[in-house]
C-alpha cells in the first residue's frame, strides 16, 4: 500500500477515477528575481484528464516543465505514486513513465515518422550496448517486438500513410500527431500535453480531442494538458487548475471553474464592484 | 594501349588508396560534428595518441618512463613482454573509451550550451594536451607499428594485370587492406546508426536535444558514446597511418588534410567524408602527374586546399552537406 491512499471519484460520464498519482506541494519556481510559479499545490489522479489553463504568461508551461524535470523548482515537493521525487534530469523523469509533448513541436526533423516514434520506445528497450553493437541475440528480437507496438500506435493515430516520410516534410497538424505518437510509444503512466491543439483548425482540433479521449479511455493513461481553447478544455477535462500570474486562482470541475469569479476576472479582465 | 595510359590509371588507383586514409580521419570528424555540432580539432591527435598507445602496449613500454627515471634515478624502459596485436588493439580501444569518458566529464559537461567557437577552442586545447601527454607517456621517437597487416607491393595484382594488359600495376597491399577496412567501418557505422536503439538515440540527439531528453535519452551518455566511437575510428586511422609511415608526431598533421576533405564532402555526411577523401587523394596524385612537371612539382602540398577553396566559393555546403537556409 502506498502512503497516500485517497478516495477516488466518479465522473459525470461514469468513469471511475483513482487515487492521487502525482501531487505538487507548494511549488515555487523563480528565474532570477522573477517568480514564474508562486506556491502552487494541486494533484493529478489515476486515470483522469487534468487541464491547466490560464492567460498568457500565467506559468502553465513552467508547471509542465517542473513535472517533466526540465525545470527544478526552488521550493516545494513533487510526489509521484506515493513517494517524494528527488530532483531529477528530464531523461530520468521519462524513465519513470512520464512522457510529454511540446508547445513548439520538438520532433527529430531529419528522421522518418517511424524512427521518431521508435525513439519513444527507448525507455522500454533493455538490451545492452554490446548486444546492440554486434546486433546479436536480444537486440534483434527486441527490435521486432518494439516495431509491433509502434505499428499499433501508428494505426491508432491513423498515420499509416506517412510512416516513412521524414518529419521535416509534414504539415503542422500531422507533426503534432506524430509527437503524440512518440509520447504514447513510451506507454506512459502520465502523459503531459503542452497545448496539443495550438494553431490547429476546427477539424484538426476535433481529431486531436478524439485521440486524447481515446488514449485515456483505451489505455487508461492519465493525462495532464495545457490548452488555450476554453471550449475544448471544458469538454475534455475532468478537473481544471486555473493559473494567473504564477498563482493558482481556481481548481475544480469545469463547471465549478466556469462559475468562479476570480477565473472570470482573470480571463475577462473586469473589475467587479457591484 | 600506350603505357602512359596505364601509368595514369595506376597513379589514379594509388591516389584513391591514399584518399581512403584521408577518409578515415575525416570520418571521425563527421561523427562528432553530426552528433554535437562540435568541430573536433583533436581528431588527428586522437589518431596519433591511439597509435602511440597501441605501440606502447604492444611492446610493453612503461608509460611515463622518462619522468619515473628522472625522479627516482632508475633506468626503466620496458616491462619485458610483448602483447599479441589483437590484445593490444582491444586494450587501446578501452583506453580510447576512457579518454571519451574523461573528455565528457572534465570538458564537455562544463561547456553545455556554449557557442560552437568555444567548444572548438576547447578541442584545440585538448589536441595540444593529448599531444603532450602522448609525448610524456610514450616518448617522442618515431616508432614502428606492426600489427601483422600485409605490407609491400602485391605480386598477384602485378602479375594478373600484366597478363591482362601487358602492364603490371604496383599496388601496396596495405592500401588494399585500408580500403577494405574503411568500407567495413562505414557499413558497420551505418547499420549501427540506422537499426539499433543507441544509433537511433544518437541521431535523435544530433537532431534536437530537448526532444531527446523528453524520450529518456541521457545526453551525457550519448556524448561518451560518440567520443568513444570517434576514438575507435581514430584508432583504426592510427593503425593504418602508423603501419604505412611509422608512428610519428607529424601524424597529427594529417588532421589538416582532413579539412579539405570535409569541405568537399560536407561536414555532416558520412558518405561525403569517404567520397571527399577519394576525390582529394585521386585529384592530388593525378594533378601532380599531369600538371606537376609543368609547374615545378610539389603540388601535393597545396592542391587539396585550393580545391577546398574553390568549393567554399561555389558550393559552401560541400557535395553531400545539408544546405543551410535561413528563414527570415
Amino acid at each position: 500500500m502506498t502512503v497516500q491512499v485517497t478516495e477516488g471519484y466518479t465522473t459525470a460520464d461514469g468513469r471511475q477515477i483513482g487515487g492521487v498519482m502525482m501531487e505538487m506541494k507548494n511549488i515555487t519556481l523563480r528565474f532570477g528575481g522573477v517568480a514564474a510559479i508562486t506556491n502552487i499545490s494541486f494533484d493529478i489522479r489515476e486515470g483522469e484528464i487534468r487541464a491547466i489553463i490560464g492567460p498568457n504568461g500565467a506559468g502553465k508551461s513552467s508547471m509542465l516543465n517542473v513535472i517533466s524535470g526540465f525545470y527544478v523548482p526552488q521550493e516545494g515537493e513533487v510526489w509521484f505514486r506515493g513517494a517524494k521525487r528527488p530532483p531529477m534530469k528530464p531523461y530520468q523523469v521519462a524513465t519513470q513513465g512520464i512522457a510529454r509533448t511540446f508547445q513548439n513541436i520538438a520532433l527529430f526533423e531529419g528522421m522518418s515518422v517511424l524512427d521518431n516514434i521508435m525513439t519513444g520506445r527507448l525507455t522500454q528497450m533493455k538490451s545492452s550496448l554490446l548486444s546492440q553493437a554486434v546486433w546479436w541475440g536480444r537486440a534483434q528480437a527486441e527490435e521486432t517486438a518494439h516495431r509491433e507496438k509502434v505499428e499499433k500506435i501508428i494505426d491508432f493515430l491513423e498515420i499509416q500513410h506517412i510512416r516513412k516520410t521524414p518529419v521535416g516534410r509534414l504539415p503542422y497538424g500531422l507533426k503534432k500527431r506524430v509527437e503524440l505518437a512518440r509520447a504514447l510509444a513510451a506507454e506512459p503512466k502520465l502523459l503531459l500535453l503542452d497545448e496539443p491543439m495550438a494553431g490547429m483548425n476546427v477539424e484538426e482540433k476535433e481529431d486531436m480531442s478524439r485521440f486524447i479521449l481515446d488514449v485515456n479511455d483505451e489505455f487508461g493513461t492519465t493525462i495532464a494538458l495545457i490548452e488555450h481553447d476554453m471550449g475544448v478544455v471544458m469538454d475534455l477535462s475532468d478537473r481544471v487548475v486555473v493559473m494567473d500570474y504564477g498563482k493558482k486562482i481556481g481548481d475544480g470541475t469545469p463547471d465549478e471553474v466556469r462559475n468562479n469569479q476570480a477565473v472570470i476576472d482573470a480571463y475577462l479582465g473586469v473589475s467587479h464592484d457591484e | 594501349m600506350p603505357d602512359t595510359f596505364f601509368y595514369a590509371a595506376e597513379v589514379m588507383l594509388n591516389g584513391l588508396m591514399a584518399g581512403v586514409m584521408y577518409s578515415l580521419v575525416a570520418l571521425g570528424f563527421v561523427l562528432i560534428f553530426k552528433a554535437s555540432g562540435i568541430f573536433n580539432y583533436a581528431q588527428g591527435v586522437l589518431a596519433l595518441f591511439a597509435a602511440l598507445t597501441l605501440v606502447g602496449l604492444q611492446e610493453g613500454q612503461i608509460p611515463f618512463a622518462h619522468i619515473i627515471n628522472a625522479i627516482f634515478g632508475t633506468d626503466l624502459h620496458h616491462f619485458g613482454w610483448t602483447l599479441p596485436a589483437v590484445v593490444a588493439i582491444a586494450l587501446t580501444a578501452l583506453v580510447m573509451v576512457g579518454i571519451a569518458i574523461v573528455i565528457e566529464r572534465y570538458i564537455l559537461k562544463h561547456l553545455v550550451n556554449q557557442e560552437p567557437i568555444i567548444l572548438f577552442m576547447a578541442t584545440i586545447g585538448l589536441a595540444y594536451f593529448l599531444e603532450g601527454l602522448g609525448d610524456v607517456m610514450w616518448g617522442s621517437d618515431i616508432k614502428k607499428l606492426d600489427v601483422g597487416l600485409p605490407q609491400g607491393i602485391s605480386d598477384t595484382i602485378e602479375e594478373v594485370t600484366y597478363n591482362w594488359f601487358g602492364y603490371g600495376f604496383f599496388i601496396d597491399k596495405l592500401d588494399i587492406v585500408a580500403a577494405l577496412v574503411a568500407a567495413a567501418l562505414v557499413i558497420a557505422l551505418t547499420l549501427f546508426s540506422q537499426y539499433t536503439k543507441y544509433g537511433r538515440a544518437l541521431r535523435a540527439v544530433a537532431d534536437d536535444h530537448q526532444a531527446a531528453l523528453s524520450v529518456g535519452i541521457s545526453l551525457r551518455f550519448i556524448w561518451v558514446l560518440v567520443w568513444s566511437i570517434a576514438g575507435f575510428v581514430a584508432l583504426v586511422a592510427g593503425i593504418m597511418w602508423g603501419s604505412k609511415s611509422g608512428v610519428q608526431f607529424s601524424l597529427s598533421l594529417i588532421a589538416l588534410k582532413a579539412l579539405p576533405v570535409l569541405m568537399l564532402g560536407g561536414f555532416t555526411s558520412i558518405p561525403g567524408a569517404i567520397v571527399g577523401g577519394l576525390i582529394i587523394g585521386m585529384g592530388e596524385k593525378l594533378f601532380e602527374f599531369a600538371i606537376g612537371p609543368m609547374i615545378g612539382g610539389a603540388t601535393e602540398n597545396w592542391f587539396a586546399y585550393v580545391l577546398a577553396l574553390l568549393f567554399l566559393v561555389f558550393r559552401p555546403q560541400g557535395l553531400f552537406g545539408e544546405k543551410i537556409i535561413e528563414r527570415v
